[in-house]
């Protein structure tokens, strides 16, 4: 199909990009920023004035529950949802059941994917066999089968245990995920190790969880050069040493959820279950902190860590609930107030959720560059709405930002040069005119 | 959190003292006063609560807090129900909110509830029905409230003014429902100045949000105390790392004679039990003249039953006439 978007405000920061652009599009692929290619006749038109046009999103960590937890959400109603997030591209964390640790859940993931076809999945593999922390996973033959990466979210007590699948990896160029949290010290812990969970009653994380593990991971890449990739910081304390270890010229790359630059351990205050999550949210000072180390490029994404769940499983005192957010929804909306907020200009926000992650990845995407896939999200920077129960597209309810006002909404999305989603009004209001 | 009173700011469920006033407060102290001599008359019974459901529900072991709470209920005449779910129906698999919604249909009017889970009383008392009352007997590491009220009527009785007491509180802060609850009642109260005593491993790490004065050193700590309570040690956190020994912790941490010497001469001691003998004191000082431990446990009748009595009549045409005289129903019902 041949498209033709115009009249946007084109923002591709990979490229530098900052200008009212046509782009067209045909086999899938962008062939032209600008000026019209000969012979050019769209089949579609997008009108985007006073719209913004960027790459389709790239989203470090988002659960589908496919396969195994199919009653919490599955690909496809997921990857509709990100498509209404303009999210083009999701990395698929290896806790499903059964884990991905051999190429047919990599491939069934993929297959499940293509079928509902809003946005590519990328599975990242099990670092270790069963995520048990005790015996390298096959990560080659994983890599062979698709895997985007590989990642322990499960803790690695044995440092030389993480020391070997470090090395392993190093020696096929296979990008690790670490969710750095100490087991021992994390123990059964569902809050920030702080005042309100004193108050509360809550089990503490301290935040040396977090900062341990860092500090030994940052100890191991300097002698090994694995490219590590940190996922969900929650302490600005981790995210100063990465930038240190990054000056040291390093391959560490680190993302921060969204909603840990919104939310703090205040946030828990009577107990809402929807602000329980791993890790949890931190003092006003680390989302200071966090917010800082984003602007300075230190953070170079920011991720959902998306975690829809059934009612249920939110239903239930504090510490025995389910962690997690359904979050594809707030990702673009809440990266949006930062910029609203001053804390960065709009085409690092949107760097940070394309070009940054794209990069973390090794790929080509999160860019508008001529000839590649035309993975594309466009969105009014100017629409103010407030976030609603009945208007969530994932199966997974489970969000704290409900009755947030934010401004900017996505508009279309499109995925391998198809529209994978069109806001319902804008499609009666351009009609009408 | 606004969640346990009722528009007109009376109480509606008790689940913490944190969010009450200290005038709500004084008012469950007086209104204990009121019910305290109701066991020495010959008729142990009011019939307040004539005709009203109460379900003591346990989802952990207790002994004093149950027999104290359905001994309360029985002297405001009230049925009594007591299940000890520990056991059975968590196992099988049914969830919290189930078990609660099979009782709320057996028309009880109110849940007296322990849970293992710090926030269960408040989670609960936002899912029940606007006519059911949630009584907090203990909550995780979270809250102990009517604990922490039987020790406020306590001091109250040997000590009057909360101003000018010095009030320490010995052991582990950390995993204690009965401190974190103790210690919010005691800065509401107005208390002049509340210590924790404890080695670092059983202090919370938000310690400095609590607002008490943190001591390491038993014989300082102690120094011009009026009041002692002494935390009860779980025999589990001596295997947890937390401690070395009980003997060590004793040594350091123990109450015995010697050591009350740093106190004020009219220093009284507490302790929620059940006592740990030779861990947390020996038995000279539990069993000595500064002890008032036995009487924290009939105190807690009369704070129990003062508690029920004021959630189960909030809102109602009733409320206003027991506001106007606790102390009169009390002595008519137990004429009667």
């Amino acid at each position: 199909m041949r498209i033709l978007i115009k009249n946007g405000l084109v923002i591709d920061p990979a490229n530098n990009i900052h200008r009212q652009e046509n782009i067209y599009i045909e086999a899938g692929r962008i062939v032209a920023l600008g000026s019209k290619p000969d012979g050019f006749k769209p089949q579609k038109e997008i009108d985007a004035s006073d719209k913004i046009v960027c790459p389709g999103l790239v989203d470090l960590c988002a659960r589908m529950r496919e396969p195994g937890d199919e009653q919490k959400a599955d690909i496809t109603s997921e990857t509709k949802a990100a498509a209404a997030s303009g999210i083009t591209t999701l990395c698929h964390p290896p806790d499903t059941q059964p884990i991905i640790d051999t190429p047919a859940v990599a491939e069934l993931i993929y297959r499940q994917s293509q079928q509902a076809g809003y946005a590519t999945v990328l599975p990242i593999g099990a670092l270790t066999k069963q995520l048990n922390g005790q015996e390298l996973s096959e990560m080659a033959t994983l890599q062979d089968a698709g895997c985007i990466g590989v990642a322990n979210i499960r803790p690695i007590n044995d440092t030389n245990v993480l020391r070997r699948a470090l090395e392993y990896a190093a020696t096929f160029n296979i990008t690790v995920f670490l969710t750095p949290q100490d087991a021992w010290l994390a123990q059964d812990g569902c809050a920030h190790d702080g005042p309100v969970a004193t108050q509360l009653g809550l089990p503490g994380i301290p935040a040396s969880a977090e900062t341990s593990v860092v500090a030994k991971v940052i100890a191991l890449v300097e002698e090994i050069g694995v490219r590590v990739h940190f996922l969900h910081l929650s302490t600005a304390r981790a995210a100063q040493m990465i930038g240190r270890a990054q000056y040291d010229g390093h391959k560490i790359s680190c993302d921060v959820c969204a909603h840990q630059l919104f939310l703090t351990e205040m946030d828990l205050d009577d107990y809402n279950s929807n602000c329980h999550v791993i890790p949890p949210l931190r003092s006003q000072r680390d989302k200071e902190g966090l917010r800082e180390t984003l602007s300075k490029n230190i953070i170079s994404c920011i991720t959902s860590d998306h975690q829809p769940h059934e009612a249920d499983a939110k239903n239930m005192p504090f510490g025995a609930t389910e962690p997690g957010i359904s979050s594809l929804e707030t990702l673009l909306p809440l990266t949006l107030k930062l910029v609203e907020e001053g804390v960065v200009s709009l085409p690092k926000a949107i760097a940070r959720l394309t070009s940054g992650p794209a990069k973390v990845l090794g790929l080509d995407s999160g860019t508008l560059t001529c000839g590649e896939q035309a993975d594309i999200c466009i969105f009014d920077p100017e629409k103010i709405w407030t976030f609603n129960d009945k208007d969530i597209v994932s199966r997974g309810h489970n969000t704290p930002f409900i009755d947030w006002q934010f401004k900017g909404k996505v508009t279309h999305t499109l995925h391998t040069g198809r529209i994978v989603y069109e806001q319902k009004n804008e499609s009666k209001k351009k009609k009408h005119g | 959190m606004s969640l346990q009173l009722d528009e007109k700011g009376k109480l509606r469920h008790f689940l913490s003292i944190d969010g009450l006033s200290r005038e709500l407060l004084i008012d469950i102290l007086d209104t204990a006063e009121s019910f305290a001599t109701v066991p020495e008359q010959s008729v142990k019974k009011v019939p307040l609560l004539r005709g009203k459901t109460i379900v003591n529900l346990f989802f952990e072991a207790s002994t004093r807090t149950r027999t104290t709470f359905e001994l309360a209920a029985k002297r405001l005449s009230a049925d009594v129900l007591n299940i000890n779910i520990g056991a059975s129906s968590t196992v099988k698999g049914e969830t919290l909110l189930d078990t609660l919604r099979n009782l709320q249909a057996m028309h009880a009017d109110m849940f007296v509830v322990r849970h293992q889970e710090s926030g269960s009383a408040h989670f609960i008392a936002r899912h029940v029905k606007p006519y059911v009352s949630i009584i907090n007997a203990g909550d995780g590491r979270h809250a102990h409230p009517t604990q922490a009220m039987l020790d406020m009527f306590t001091i109250r009785r040997h000590k009057k003014e909360f101003g000018k007491l010095c009030v320490a509180i010995i052991g582990d802060i950390l995993h204690s429902r009965v401190a974190r609850s103790q210690i919010n009642a005691l800065n509401m109260l107005g208390t002049g100045e509340v210590r924790v005593i404890t080695p670092k491993t059983l202090l919370p790490n938000g310690h400095h949000s609590l607002g008490v004065q943190v001591h390491h050193d038993l014989k300082t700590g102690l120094k011009g105390t009026d009041v002692i309570i002494m935390l009860r040690l779980q025999n589990e956190r001596m295997s947890g790392a937390m401690l070395p020994s009980e003997a060590e912790y004793f040594r350091l941490y123990g109450l015995t004679e010697e050591k009350l010497c740093g106190a004020k001469s009219d220093a009284i001691v507490m302790h929620p039990g059940p006592i740990n003998r030779g861990v947390e004191m020996d038995s000279q000082v539990a069993d000595g003249p500064r002890s008032v431990i036995l009487q924290q446990v009939s105190h807690g009748i009369a704070i129990r039953m003062a508690v029920m009595s004021m959630a189960m009549h909030q809102g109602t045409g009733e409320a206003k006439d027991w506001g106007g005289g606790p102390l009169s129903r009390g002595k008519r019902g137990s004429e009667a």
